[in-house]
């Protein structure tokens, strides 16, 4: 009997679809979240002429002089004209609606302001909230970021990267699962949790210990990233290890070195891409964190950072993009300057951490090295 | 060695376990110095396990436990004043695979004295004279003598292995242990390294896991038979083959079982 039945076929074609669409939805997902996060920001990134400070009439109607119909008056007409108008005020005066005095109290509610990628990027002031004079300048956020990131990746890759060494090379067989086991609960403690033991325990005892006036700061958060992103260096940092053949382990067992010579000169060269991989994804993942963050490091806007002696304040405040996104989204009128500044933001925190991603992907696949 | 000590290598009793898994049993044996000694038997016989017992590599895996003794160089390698890392300067050892590391053919080469030297030996002419000596004794230094900035990993099968012989050689080891060093290599590449292997011999102890029993007999002087962790028997390698003593080894030699 070489005929199989219609429906045994059907069916093996109909699981082999659905496992085909299960492969590809990631790619379908990725290209969508680009998409949604793009559409969102364009505004301000195609039209970066004008767009900020759109007028509200609630703003307009606090200026001494003016009243509801008056304000929604000036209102409507500012919507009728072209947005590259709106740069200016001529056009108010032109309509002769209000006098002099009142006109120049009224400018700085109505006046469009330039929306400047190299300005959103390198000032320092974010007032995203205030009526008269809303200023998104992120660069304080982003030294927020780099901050945090930065002082956790100085804990956790030694830590990381030495617990991956002792685990591949250093312990016994029985203790290197036990240690394997419990490096896997780190990381599936949820982030808010980690959040909260900074919000409480580390802030009482950087407040003890380094008699900071307040103990959720760029130190504080630094600790729980890092805390966070160890478990991610330890296991990809040990697989790149194990994937070292073990006949380089006899070759220097061989010619009479020490273990640690072993590992120094024959191991860590040979892992050496596998190892950058796990210290980049640990980044990402530190870069990416958001609730931990959010809780831990004071939430306020601040350059940690300046020329003076140890140019990294650790006992500062900061805020970081994710936290800011995640604090302001909920409060933003959905499609207003605000709400699309803060999509921009995302749009640049994805860019981080998908170079930062792909790069270890890269890094991983040896390319760096040929 | 001397004169006075025919014999490179004495084990007496040597048992080993595998966990419960007793590997060699009251292995007692004297391998001359200054030849090359065969060690022939099918497979899980135990000879590779003993012939890594001589420089103490199996200790890697934690569940090896041995009794007895093996003196070389003059000391039994069990007493626990006995460094590990001298034992392994002494007693260098070749792989089944060629293993060159992954860095240059200078530096493969040079790999050893880095790591055993003091800082103040390790000036240029040294690693570089210690490099031409090391690659002429394996005859590779024709061939290499322009690439020795090239990966070792990149070099062909036959000169991987040789370079493996070579980068134990500045070292000064007093015996080289091989552990079928010609399984992964062709005809012409087996036949190039027994040669390398014949020269070595007199200078150095060697001795050879094989499981080709042409090969022992082309290269070895004496042979030892191994069956199920024991030595059946030892001698000079024409007697093996041509005139066994034990009914087990001429068995073996004749292919009956293996």
């Amino acid at each position: 009997m070489l005929h199989r039945s219609k429906g045994k076929a059907l069916r093996e074609a109909l699981i082999e679809w659905l496992i085909r669409i299960c492969g590809i939805s990631a790619v379908i997902f990725v290209f969508a979240i680009f998409f949604f996060v793009f559409w969102e920001g364009k505004g301000l990134i195609f039209n970066n002429k004008v767009n900020i400070n759109t007028a509200s009439i609630e703003a307009i109607t606090k200026v001494e002089g003016i009243d509801e119909s008056l304000a929604s008056k000036i209102v409507s007409t500012r919507s009728e004209i072209k947005l590259e108008k709106r740069l200016t005020t001529e056009w108010l005066l032109k309509e002769d609606l209000l006098d002099e005095d009142t006109f120049v109290l009224i400018e700085p509610f109505i006046k469009a302001k330039e929306f400047s990628f190299w300005k959103f990027l390198t000032t320092q002031e974010w007032y995203p909230a205030s009526e008269s004079n809303p200023r998104y300048g992120v660069f304080a956020l982003i030294a927020g970021t780099f901050s945090v990131t930065l002082l956790s990746m100085l804990i956790s890759v030694p830590f990381g990267l030495g617990s991956a060494l002792f685990i591949s090379e250093f312990c016994s067989p029985k203790l290197k699962e036990t240690l394997k086991i419990i490096i896997e609960l780190l990381a599936a403690i949820p982030s808010v949790v980690w959040g909260f033991i900074g919000l409480t325990i580390m802030n009482q005892l950087i407040m003890s210990i380094f008699g900071a006036q307040i103990g959720i700061n760029v130190l504080n958060g630094a600790i729980i990233l890092a805390l966070m992103s160890v478990p991610i260096i330890v296991s990809i940092g040990e697989d790149a290890l194990q994937a070292v053949p073990d006949s380089y382990r006899e070759a220097a067992i061989g010619l009479g070195v020490t273990r640690w010579q072993m590992v120094y000169k024959v191991l860590i060269p040979a892992a050496k891409n596998g190892l950058l991989a796990a210290v980049l994804l640990g980044i990402g993942r530190a870069i990416g964190e958001t609730m931990a963050v959010l809780m831990a490091t004071g939430h306020a806007v601040n350059n940690p950072f300046d020329g003076d002696f140890p140019f990294l304040h650790a006992l500062e405040s900061v805020k970081t993009l994710t936290a800011t996104i995640a604090a302001e989204l909920g409060e933003t009128a959905r499609g207003s300057d605000h709400y699309q500044v803060l999509f921009i933001v995302g749009i640049l925190l994805f860019s981080i951490t998908f170079l930062v991603n792909l790069t270890a992907d890269l890094v991983v696949k040896g390319i760096k090295n040929k | 060695m001397s004169a006075e000590n025919p014999y490179a290598i004495t084990t007496k009793n040597l048992d080993l376990w595998y966990g419960e898994f007793q590997a060699l049993e009251k292995v007692s044996l004297n391998i001359k110095d200054g030849i090359i000694t065969g060690l022939i038997g099918p497979s899980g016989c135990g000879k590779t396990t003993f012939l890594r017992c001589l420089n103490r590599v199996n200790e890697r895996y934690g569940n090896v436990r041995t009794e007895g003794t093996i003196n070389l160089l003059g000391k039994n390698i069990y007493d626990p004043d006995v460094s590990l890392i001298e034992l392994r300067k002494s007693v260098g050892m070749v792989f089944q695979r060629p293993n060159p590391l992954p860095i240059s053919v200078y530096d493969n080469i040079v790999f050893g004295l880095r790591v055993h030297s003091p800082r103040s030996e390790l000036k240029r002419s040294i690693l570089d004279d210690a490099v031409e000596q090391s690659l002429r004794e394996v005859m590779l230094w024709d061939d290499l003598k322009d690439n020795l900035k090239e990966k070792a990993t990149d070099l062909q099968l036959e000169q991987q292995q040789k370079l493996c012989i070579a980068r134990l050689l500045p070292l000064k080891p007093e015996i080289i242990l091989m552990d079928e060093p010609c399984s992964a290599l062709d005809v012409g590449a087996t036949t190039a390294v027994e040669e390398l292997m014949l020269t070595l011999a007199g200078k150095y102890t060697i001795v050879i896991v094989t499981h080709n029993m042409a090969q022992a007999r082309r290269i070895s002087h004496e042979c030892i038979f191994m069956l199920l962790g024991e030595i059946v028997e030892h001698d000079r390698t024409e007697k093996i083959f041509l005139n066994p003593t034990n009914q087990k080894t001429s068995d073996y030699i004749e292919g009956r079982y293996g």
